[in-house]
Formats: C-alpha cells, sequence, structure tokens
C-alpha cells in the first residue's frame, strides 16, 4: 500500500518535471541566442543593428533593416494574396458547404499543411519563377517578393482556416438563428452576425498567419532571390515594388550561418533574437485576442 | 467516405511496406561490395569527418569514393558548410579535415596556431552568363564594373538592349571572397552591387543563372558544364590549360587543413589526393593538379 | 384622392421591397458564388502543386532510384537510398526523445494540475508558467529551434553535426504538438472512467496508466504520427543541424541527410530537378500516408468516446 503511493508521488514529480522541460527549453532558446548574439549586440548596437541598412560582414556592417523590411513585405504580400482565399474557405467550410463538399475540401486544406516547405519552394522555383519572370518590366527576375508572397500565401491557408473555421463554429446557435428570424438573408446573417461574433477569433487566426509567415524559411531561400536591398519598386508602377528580390531574416540565418564566424556568427544569432522577439510579440497578441473569446 | 479513407489507408500502408523494403535491401547490397577480392587486403579502417568549403566538397566526394575503392572500410563523411567553417571546424577540432577554397587568413592561422595547410588543388573562377548571352568575353575591368553595379546593361558591353541580371555567393563564401580579391580588387575596391541574387552555393549560382536569360555570376571551373557559358576574360579562354598556365588571370587555392600532424586513415587519404591517382582525380574533375 | 396616394405609396413601398429582396439574393448568390470559388481554389491549389509534383517525380521514381545511394558529388546523380534510412534513423529517435516527455507533461497538465486547491500556490504558478512555455515554444519558428540546437548540441556540447544533435533539435520542434494532441485526447476521456477506477481504490497514477492513458491513446498515437510528418517534411532545422553528408550514417554521431534536405540539396545545389521532383514525390506520399493514418486513427477516437 505504502509502496503504491511512493510510487504515486515520485511520478507526480516525474510528471511535473516533464511537463517543466517546455519552458526549460524555451529558456534556453533564449539563453543560447542571447549569449551568442551578445556579441553582436555589444559591438554592433541595437540601433545600429535594427536601423542600419547596410550588410556587409566581410567589411563589419551589419544592419538588418533590409531584412526586416524583406520580412515584413513578404509577409505583407502572402496576407494580402492569403487571408481572403483562406477565410473564404473558412466560411465555406463552417456555413456554406454541403457534406460532400466539405469532405473533399477539409482534407485538401489538411494535406497543403503537411506539404513539406521544400516542396512548396520546388514548386516556386520550377513552376512560379519562370512564371513570374515573363512580366514584362525590366529587372524583373522571376525570384523577389511575389513568388515568394504567392508560395507563402499557400503555406498559411491551412493556419487561417483552421483556426477561422472554430471560431465561426464557435458562435453560438442562436445568433444565428435569431437573425434569420428576422427575415436577413443567409449571407446578411453571415455578414452582420457571425463574422462580428467571431471576430477575434478570427483576427487571432490571421496573426498566427502571420507568425508562420514571418518564420518561414527555406522555402523562402528558394524563392525570393536573397539580395540584400531594400525593395524598392522597379519601375514607376509601385507595385513593381513585388517584383524586387529580398531577403528574410529566417533566410540571412540559413543562407550564412555555416560560412560565419566571430562578430558575423553572433549577428547572424542577434538576428535569431530579433525574429524570436519579433514572434513572441505577434503570437502574444494572437493569444490575448483568443483569451478574450473565450471568457 | 469510409471506402475512400479505406483506400487511403491502403495507400499508405503500401508506402510504409515500400519502405521497409528499401531499408531491407539496403543493407544486403552493401555487404557484398565489401567482401570484392579487389578490395579485400589493406585492412584500413576508420572514419574521417570532413567539412567546409562547398567548391572542394564535390571534389573531396569524388576523392573519398575513389579512396573508398581500395579502403572500402574507412567511411568518409564530406558535409559541406563553407570555407570559414572548414577553417573554424579544423581548428578546433570537430572535424578531422577541413577544406577552404581561398587562402587561409592570417587571423585564422594566429586564432588556431595548430592548423596545417595543405593545398589539395587549384582552380579557376569562370565568369559565366545564361547560354543565350550573345557576349563572349569581357575585360576584367568590364567585369568589375557589371558585378560593381555600374554597368547595368549588356549594350555597354556590346550586348543587347537588356538590363544585366548579377548572381553572385553569399558573404563569407570562399569563392566570394576570392573574386572579390582578384577581380574587384580587394578592400579598396568596390563593393558587389546589392541588387545582386545571392545564392548559398556555386551550384545554386549556376543553377540560377542557367535559368534565368540575360544573368552573369561567377563560378569555380568545377562547377562549369553546358548549361552555363563561360566567358573569355582579357581575350582568355576559361580553360584548365590556362589556368594552369598562368594565362586565366582569375585562379586560386583550394585547401585542406588539419589540427596537428596527420596520422593514420587522415594521413592515407591525405597521401592519396597528394598521389599521381588522386591528382589525376583533381584533373578529371577540372581543377588544376599541384603535382 | 388620399386613398389613392396611400395606395401608390404601399405599391412604391412594395416594389422597393421586392427590388430590395431580389438584390439581396443576388448579393447572396454573388457572395456564396466566392465562397465556392474559394472552395475551389484550396482544392485546386493542392491538385496543381501535388499533381505536378507527382506527375513529374512518377517518371523518375524507379526501385533503381529508391535503392541506390546518391552518388557523384553535387552533379546529383543516384538515387535516394541513403536519405530515405536517415529520415528512418531520424524519425524514431526524435519520437523517441519528444514522446515520452510530452506525453508526461501533458498527463500532469490535464490529470494533476486541473485538480489543484487554492492552498498548492506554488505548483499553481509553476504549472502556468508550463503552460505558457508549451504555448510559446509552439510559435518559435523552425530557424531558431535550428540556431538553438547548432549552438548547443553541436557546437557547446561537442555533439557535432549529427544525428544525435538533429534529434534533440527535432525533438523540441515536435514537442509542443504532441503536449497538445495528447492534452486534447486526455481531455476527452469522460470523468466517468476515472472515478469508476479512483473509487475502485487505485491510485491516481495506477487509473492514469490502466485507465485514462489506454483509453486516449487513439489521440496520443494521432500526436505522435503528426510528430512523424514534421519530422519527415522538416529542412530548416536540420539544415544547421544534420551536416548533409549523404553517406550512410553509422552512428549516433553521425551526419547524414533526411529526404527533404536531399531535396533542398538538389534543387539548389544541382541541376537534377527530376530527382528532386522524385524526392518530392516520395515526400509528398508519405505525407499523404501520414494524414490517412491519423484521420482512420481520429474516427477511431470518435467513436469509441461516443460508445462505439
Amino acid at each position: 500500500m505504502r509502496a503504491r503511493y511512493a510510487i504515486d508521488n515520485s511520478v507526480r514529480y516525474l510528471l511535473l518535471f516533464s511537463a517543466l522541460i517546455s519552458i526549460f527549453i524555451v529558456f534556453l532558446i533564449g539563453l543560447f541566442t542571447l549569449r551568442e548574439g551578445w556579441a553582436a549586440f555589444r559591438g554592433i548596437g541595437l540601433v545600429q543593428l535594427l536601423a542600419g541598412h547596410v550588410w556587409r560582414p566581410g567589411r563589419e556592417e551589419f544592419g538588418l533593416l533590409a531584412m526586416i523590411a524583406g520580412s515584413v513585405l513578404v509577409t505583407i504580400g502572402a496576407v494580402a494574396l492569403g487571408v481572403p482565399l483562406a477565410l473564404g474557405g473558412a466560411v465555406f467550410l463552417a456555413e456554406v458547404a454541403p457534406r460532400r463538399a466539405r469532405d473533399l475540401v477539409r482534407p485538401a486544406v489538411e494535406l497543403l499543411a503537411g506539404i513539406p516547405s521544400v516542396v512548396y519552394g520546388l514548386f516556386g522555383m520550377v513552376v512560379l519563377v519562370p512564371l513570374v519572370r515573363r512580366i514584362p518590366v525590366p529587372g524583373n527576375t522571376g525570384y523577389g517578393l511575389l513568388s515568394a508572397s504567392i508560395v507563402l500565401a499557400v503555406m498559411i491557408l491551412p493556419t487561417i482556416t483552421n483556426i477561422a473555421e472554430d471560431a465561426i463554429r464557435a458562435v453560438p446557435k442562436e445568433y444565428k438563428e435569431g437573425s434569420l428570424a428576422l427575415g436577413t438573408t443567409y449571407w446578411q446573417t453571415i455578414v452582420g452576425v457571425i463574422l462580428p461574433a467571431a471576430r477575434s477569433g478570427i483576427v487571432a487566426a490571421i496573426i498566427l498567419g502571420l507568425g508562420r509567415a514571418l518564420g518561414e524559411t527555406m522555402a523562402m531561400i528558394m524563392v525570393i532571390g536573397n539580395s540584400v536591398i531594400i525593395p524598392r519598386p522597379l519601375n514607376a508602377n509601385p507595385l513593381t515594388l513585388f517584383l524586387s528580390q529580398a531577403r528574410t531574416l529566417t533566410g540571412n540565418i540559413a543562407v550564412e550561418i555555416s560560412y560565419a564566424t566571430g562578430l558575423h556568427e553572433s549577428a547572424l544569432f542577434a538576428t535569431g533574437v530579433v525574429l524570436f522577439v519579433l514572434i513572441m510579440l505577434i503570437n502574444s497578441l494572437a493569444r490575448l485576442l483568443m483569451r478574450r473569446r473565450v471568457s | 467516405m469510409y471506402q475512400r479513407n479505406r483506400a487511403l489507408i491502403g495507400v499508405g500502408l503500401l508506402i510504409l511496406v515500400l519502405m521497409v523494403t528499401v531499408v531491407a535491401c539496403q543493407s544486403t547490397p552493401t555487404k557484398p561490395a565489401e567482401t570484392t577480392p579487389a578490395s579485400a587486403p589493406t585492412g584500413l579502417s576508420g572514419s574521417i569527418s570532413v567539412a567546409g568549403s562547398t567548391t572542394v566538397q564535390p571534389l573531396a566526394e569524388k576523392l573519398a569514393e575513389a579512396f573508398n575503392a581500395q579502403h572500402p572500410d574507412v567511411q568518409i563523411d564530406v558535409q559541406g558548410g563553407g570555407s570559414s567553417v572548414g577553417v573554424k571546424s579544423a581548428g578546433q577540432g570537430t572535424v578531422d579535415v577541413g577544406m577552404a577554397s581561398r587562402e587561409v587568413k592570417q587571423s585564422e592561422l594566429d586564432e588556431y596556431p595548430d592548423l596545417r595547410v595543405l593545398t589539395i588543388a587549384r582552380d579557376g573562377i569562370a565568369i559565366v552568363t545564361h547560354p543565350d548571352v550573345p557576349v563572349d568575353g569581357l575585360t576584367k575591368e568590364q567585369v568589375k564594373g557589371i558585378f560593381a553595379g555600374d554597368v547595368t546593361n549588356w549594350s555597354e558591353v556590346d550586348g543587347p538592349d537588356k538590363p544585366i541580371v548579377i548572381v553572385a555567393r553569399e558573404e563569407g563564401s570562399g569563392t566570394r571572397a576570392a573574386f572579390e580579391e582578384m577581380v574587384m580588387g580587394g578592400e579598396e575596391g568596390p563593393a558587389i552591387a546589392d541588387t545582386a541574387i545571392l545564392q548559398p552555393s556555386n551550384g545554386a549560382v549556376r543553377t540560377t543563372v542557367s535559368t534565368t536569360p540575360d544573368s552573369i555570376g561567377f563560378l569555380s571551373f568545377g562547377y562549369l558544364d553546358q548549361s552555363v557559358k563561360a566567358l573569355a576574360i582579357d581575350g582568355v579562354e576559361a580553360t584548365e590549360a590556362n589556368a594552369a598556365s598562368g594565362a586565366y588571370p582569375i585562379v586560386r587555392p583550394l585547401n585542406m587543413m588539419i589540427k596537428g600532424e596527420p596520422s593514420g586513415v587522415v594521413k592515407a587519404w591525405l597521401d592519396f589526393i597528394l598521389s599521381d591517382a588522386g591528382q589525376a582525380i583533381v584533373r578529371e574533375e577540372g581543377y588544376i593538379a599541384v603535382k | 384622392m388620399r386613398e389613392s396616394r396611400v395606395v401608390s405609396l404601399v405599391t412604391t413601398r412594395k416594389k422597393g421591397r421586392k427590388a430590395n429582396v431580389s438584390r439581396r439574393h443576388l448579393v447572396q448568390k454573388l457572395a456564396f458564388g466566392f465562397l465556392w470559388l474559394t472552395g475551389l481554389v484550396v482544392v485546386a491549389a493542392l491538385l496543381v502543386v501535388v499533381g505536378y509534383v507527382l506527375l513529374q517525380g512518377a517518371r523518375v521514381i524507379t526501385p533503381e532510384f529508391l535503392l541506390t545511394p546518391p552518388r557523384g558529388g553535387l552533379s546529383g546523380e543516384g538515387g535516394i537510398s541513403t536519405t530515405i534510412v536517415t529520415t528512418l534513423y531520424l524519425v524514431p529517435l526524435t519520437i523517441g526523445i519528444a514522446t515520452p516527455l510530452g506525453v508526461g507533461a501533458a498527463v500532469y497538465l490535464v490529470e494533476y494540475a486541473g485538480e489543484m486547491q487554492g492552498n498548492e500556490g506554488v505548483l499553481l504558478r509553476l504549472v502556468e508558467v508550463a503552460r505558457f512555455g508549451v504555448e510559446t515554444l509552439s510559435g518559435v519558428p523552425s530557424i531558431i529551434f535550428g540556431l538553438f540546437g547548432y549552438a548547443l548540441f553541436v557546437s557547446a556540447l561537442n555533439f557535432g553535426f549529427s544525428l544525435l544533435s538533429a534529434a534533440l533539435a527535432g525533438a523540441c520542434l515536435i514537442l509542443p504538438t504532441i503536449i497538445r494532441t495528447t492534452e486534447e485526447a486526455l481531455r476527452a476521456v469522460p470523468r466517468s472512467y476515472r472515478e469508476g477506477s479512483l473509487a475502485l481504490g487505485a491510485t491516481q497514477w495506477q487509473t492514469i496508466w490502466g485507465v485514462v492513458l489506454p483509453a486516449a491513446l487513439p489521440g496520443i498515437i494521432t500526436g505522435v504520427v503528426l510528430g512523424v510528418g514534421r519530422v519527415v517534411s522538416e529542412t530548416a532545422v536540420f539544415y544547421v543541424t544534420l551536416g548533409g553528408s549523404y553517406k550512410m550514417p553509422t552512428s549516433l554521431l553521425h551526419g547524414g541527410r533526411t529526404m527533404a534536405l536531399h531535396l533542398y540539396y538538389l534543387a539548389m545545389d544541382t541541376r537534377a530537378f527530376d530527382k528532386a521532383m522524385g524526392t518530392g514525390a516520395i515526400l509528398v506520399l508519405s505525407i499523404i500516408a501520414i494524414n490517412a493514418i491519423i484521420n482512420s486513427l481520429s474516427r477511431r477516437l470518435t467513436l469509441e468516446l461516443k460508445g462505439g
């Protein structure tokens, strides 16, 4: 009898230990990236690192502005292309689709989520880049923000669709029925009642999608061109901005980490810290919104 | 619905079975190879880890394959990582042999005083374009102008009226360092233009140049093939013979580094690389032999 | 006179309402058309990507492609056998590290933390910290896990570029996935199961081990299979921790190259796009298989809990 309780107690602490592993890993990640990046923060300075637009490790110039701009722009592009589709898909799955259509679309979304990012990257390289290259603008190489945004849009679609669909489904039935009883059409009910009621969940879905987009690495390296420039329009039309090459924060790390030594290596870890903080901020925002929905 | 899912599970099982078969078959064919009579008597065994320059990597892989043909019990792991990583990991002893496609810097030698540097081959850097670019040769000054971003249209170098697309290597790459040193004028010279597409390996540069119209890039000689066009520089064709004779202006050493004196299998492999057989492979792969 | 005005007013209003109604229905039709379109686009996107990769890949997939190792340096010759084996080594290794920790964490968070009293203040705070850890970890991008693995396992602990380093970093990556799915599975186990067992005099751990975990098993396996999927498709983490040598790894401290990593190297470093597509096709097929397994498991779980 006593042995049983002794086992019970020791297991309890063993399990508590495993429950605390995650936070320990988070702590270790913070510790190690900061420790390795510390030399860069000290030697270069936070302001110079964040606001400097020249990245030339060979000449000891480390500014991340171009990469920050690249990450932000490609994310904006992906959101602009992906969010309407993803939300449409969520509404479709939750409210409109007949069972048969749902049974086709839902596995499709799941599979889209599971496809390895290198496969998207390969598809982007082989199919999208040559397609984008056909847009007749001087300086357009096909590699750049547009190709990367399209690839990313497809990659964040499942994240947004899944969470947004859950949020829409969580809206109490009474809301919908009440609205329909007042004589509104189904669509008016969706736009006027269901979507506003699910708003915070939908926003959270989009923000989590943002986080996913900012964190994507390999597919980006393969299609974005990796040039260290702050993207700018190629001609008078401001939309040609998206034909410009760019580099993301994630790409900066992956592409250079194996070549880096000394301060350069440290600056890449600092890039990781910047990315980590950025994504933590975004995800906490999403979590805050989700919590509000629950309460 | 249930039917479809059953089919899906069927597909899944099939793949699993396939994978298991692969593993099962994997272990069988390697064994007979080990007992082939030609390779039996050496008795040399052990493992060598190699890392560093992606330029030296394919050559090292070939040299490892050839060495393995004689000494099948020696496991040689060749990994990329880049020249700086090659120097660092050899210096710290994380790998047995490091590879670098540039001279080892004085600062690195100061940091790792035990480092022994062995030049196993020399390599030309070719200036390559997309095969449809009708320009066949440039001067070194023109190349410098193009990569610095001062010359932006092929018409400025007697080509068609098309904007030039620059493809270059990452910061830290040995090929880039050698290119900057020998073409751009080193520390004092201009930097490579910001607008350049940057790729993380020679192979990626070759892929990009071969698939992007109007593009120009630089490549190790070992990577030249029909998919890209190598330009004559100052009127000298980018050939091995011209590089060996010193006529071709852009040539750099390919190095292997070890910590301390080599011994055992590492020494055997390095000796093999510098032997006639090893240097024949160097030549075969399009590099310049050192002996 | 007055009457006729009223009548006309009514009719115009009626007409207006009719017009309004039909306009509303038109808007609805258009909107639903758009929604159907999005559904179609999602399926089409999947079909285009998967179809393209599978069709292109089918041309190179032969038994020889699957059974010979890659060779010829970066010219991209040979098959993919060693990369399949490396993947098969790495998956159980990663899962083996992550599953006990992940399931343990979920059990604690659901079974123990759920019933804590107010007087266990310190523990409660610890639980909150643990939850925060899981949530944060699930949002960390994979390249950061790579950086971390590179700094800690590859360099600081001196495991080098190896299966061990990669498996440890990969385990950190899939830990939150396993914790979350296991938590869900445990929550779905009816309370009555636990009460019944406790009433029979079993300790809490005996209840968990003997009753709750078996009941939640399909859900837990779902989490593990999801983890398998992530390891198979992950590239960024292994790009900086696994080294990338395509030789067959012979020990935990040897580097290697997974299928996904091989695909990246083929696409970027060689021009063997056909082989890259072949590798991609095998990857996609594995993911399809993994999804099928998950679907059948989750159906079984719902059937069981409905009393099937």
